[in-house]
């Protein structure tokens, strides 16, 4: 089984993001393998241990998405494709899809495995525009995947509870966090992920046009939001109980 | 006039509010019409008339709720080519992000998600950076597809005695692969974590399980109030998704949000800044919850949870 997973590389969730002319700034600032997709490498590599084949992460960034990269393929990942380009600045999420899929489309796939969503920009709908532009159909929100005959058994997660959806291959799935525990890579994993292969391909590699890769969408201006001001913080003394309840006393929702 | 299409999520033959507060807000942008697909979708279209939909398309197809995405794209690229539409505006439901996903790469159409606002048909604002900011984004092309949050925007009736338009199903055998072979609901009791005045919420400071026992007894204690949790807690299995806040998750606007050994992560806040009153109980006195909360309290949630759900019981005698 041939997995292709999506992998994005993203400022450090943990440092306060900065912009500059109304994008995020990616240069220069400590990044990270999104953690959302940590879980699609876990379940490919999951799918490649029942199944055999071969798992190739496939990503758009700038060159420093490398370390992202690296990540994937000291969990074990077998190779990885890196797509950078100056023109990809600012991309879209229809940009980007349709750069993965320019990229994946080179290689013949059974399965391409997302995030739900990424933890820097969180549109959420990515890996659907990428679905609909590879012509496969997708499962997405994924709590639990397994094969199933010549398809996919994918438990969805839903606001209500859950749905399966039995699907043929080759599909899209995006999971969740609740689909597996990431591995950490190993010692050995490390080593060898520095002797995988790995392809660096810019925007005329894929034969897109500057007109297909122009994001249709700019931000205009940045607002600060109206601030929430702390309030008052007590140290629980045994009467915070009491204090809180006065709070909703006051509130009037006693 | 610019025209805009707004996709109407149906379950068991309900229409998502937020596709209300979607159209309410763009009829007084231009003309809006609707569309539902699914079983309910007749029904649906009476609700959507109501709130000021020019039109309404329909289909009570099962194709729709049976296979994933694909039919609707089909049925809504259908509607772009033959009607035109500016702008098609969904919720951020789960369907409607699987729908507008495929429909911005099948028609090329650029799309903005997380919206709170729109000033116009081409300009959507969104949250970033924790809600601390927001940015204004451009759209250009047509059309163009936005996702707007839930309760960004208030829902008013108008009346109106909009036509209702069957809409053909006739998705062809590729596009019906992917089914929809079983659903399961959780059980729930009390108010819906949506509409409830009070919520009581829990993080990973709770330690284990077991203690989201005592949030319940809280809610059951305060009568009209409803539990939620962080995604942490959810992704550890303690509680079902339907309790989730957050960004993926639910948006809440309740009177009091009550949070106990929740650090105030962004994922987690931007799903309830909008309550009324926040009060958060954390040992770390350096969370950043403490950075929202009207009453913030250092110390450990098991030990102030008894003690607090005898003092509602005592206060509502």
């Amino acid at each position: 089984m041939n997995i292709v997973v999506c992998v994005k590389h993203i400022p450090d969730p943990n440092l306060p993001g900065e912009m500059r002319d109304g994008r995020l700034v990616r240069e220069g600032v400590q990044g990270t393998l999104d953690p959302g997709d940590e879980f699609g490498v876990e379940a490919a590599l999951q799918l490649e241990e029942a199944h055999g084949g071969e798992v190739t992460l496939v990503s758009m960034g700038p060159p420093a998405a490398l370390e992202a990269v690296r990540k994937g393929l000291s969990m074990g990942a077998d190779r990885a494709v890196i797509v950078s380009d100056d023109a990809l600045a600012g991309a879209d999420a229809l940009v980007t899809a349709r750069v993965l899929a320019a990229a994946i489309r080179r290689a013949p796939f059974d399965l391409v495995i997302a995030g739900v969503e990424s933890t820097d920009g969180y549109t959420g709908t990515m890996p659907s525009t990428l679905a609909e532009l590879l012509g496969v159909p997708q499962a997405t929100f994924a709590r639990r995947l397994e094969v199933e005959g010549a398809g996919l058994r994918v438990e969805r997660q839903t606001a209500e509870g859950y749905q399966v959806i039995a699907c043929p291959l080759p599909a899209l799935v995006t999971v969740t966090a609740g689909v597996n525990e990431p591995r950490y890579p190993s010692f050995k994993g490390i080593m060898a992920a520095k002797k995988k292969p790995l392809e660096s391909l810019t925007l005329s590699d894929l034969g897109l046009s500057p007109d297909e890769t122009a994001a249709r969408q700019r931000v205009v201006e940045v607002v600060d939001a109206e601030e929430r001001k702390a309030g008052e913080v007590i140290r629980d003394d045994g009467s915070a109980a009491a204090r809180i309840a006065d709070f909703l006393v006051e509130a009037k929702v006693i | 006039m610019a025209r805009v299409l707004v996709y109407a999520e149906v379950a068991d033959g309900t229409v998502d509010p937020a596709a209300l507060e979607v159209l309410t807000r763009t009829r007084e942008l231009g003309d809006a019409d609707a569309v539902a697909l699914g079983p309910g979708a007749t029904g649906a279209a009476d609700v959507l008339r109501r709130y000021g939909a020019a039109r309404v398309f329909a289909s009570e197809d099962a194709v729709f709720s049976d296979c994933v995405a694909q039919p609707a794209v089909l049925a809504l690229e259908g509607l772009v080519r033959e009607h035109g539409f500016d702008v098609v505006a969904f919720t951020t439901g789960y369907d409607s992000r699987d729908i507008a996903g495929r429909l911005s790469g099948r028609l090329g159409a650029t799309l903005m998600s997380n919206v709170v606002a729109l000033p116009s048909l081409d300009v959507a604002r969104a949250a970033v950076f924790g809600g601390s900011r927001f940015v204004d984004v451009k759209l250009e092309g047509a059309p163009r597809i936005v996702l707007v949050r839930p309760k960004s925007f208030e829902a008013r009736e108008c009346g109106g005695r909009a036509e209702v338009v069957t809409v053909a199903a006739d998705a062809p055998g590729d596009l019906v692969t992917a089914r929809r072979v079983e659903r399961h609901e959780e059980a729930a009791s009390g108010p819906k974590l949506e509409d409830a005045p009070v919520v009581v919420s829990g993080g990973r400071g709770l330690g284990e399980a077991a203690n989201f026992e005592l949030l319940e007894q809280l809610a059951d204690a305060l009568g009209d109030a409803a539990v939620g949790a962080t995604r942490a807690v959810v992704d550890a299995g303690w509680v079902p998704y339907s309790k989730q806040i957050g960004q993926t998750g639910t948006t809440i606007k309740p009177t009091v949000y009550l949070a106990f050994g929740i650090s105030g992560a962004t994922q987690h806040v931007v799903g309830m800044k909008g309550a009324k009153r926040i009060v958060a109980v954390n040992r770390d006195e350096d969370a950043p919850i403490f950075g929202l909360a009207d009453l913030g309290v250092v110390g450990d949630a098991l030990e102030i949870l008894p003690r607090l759900i005898e003092e509602v019981r005592a206060r509502k005698g």
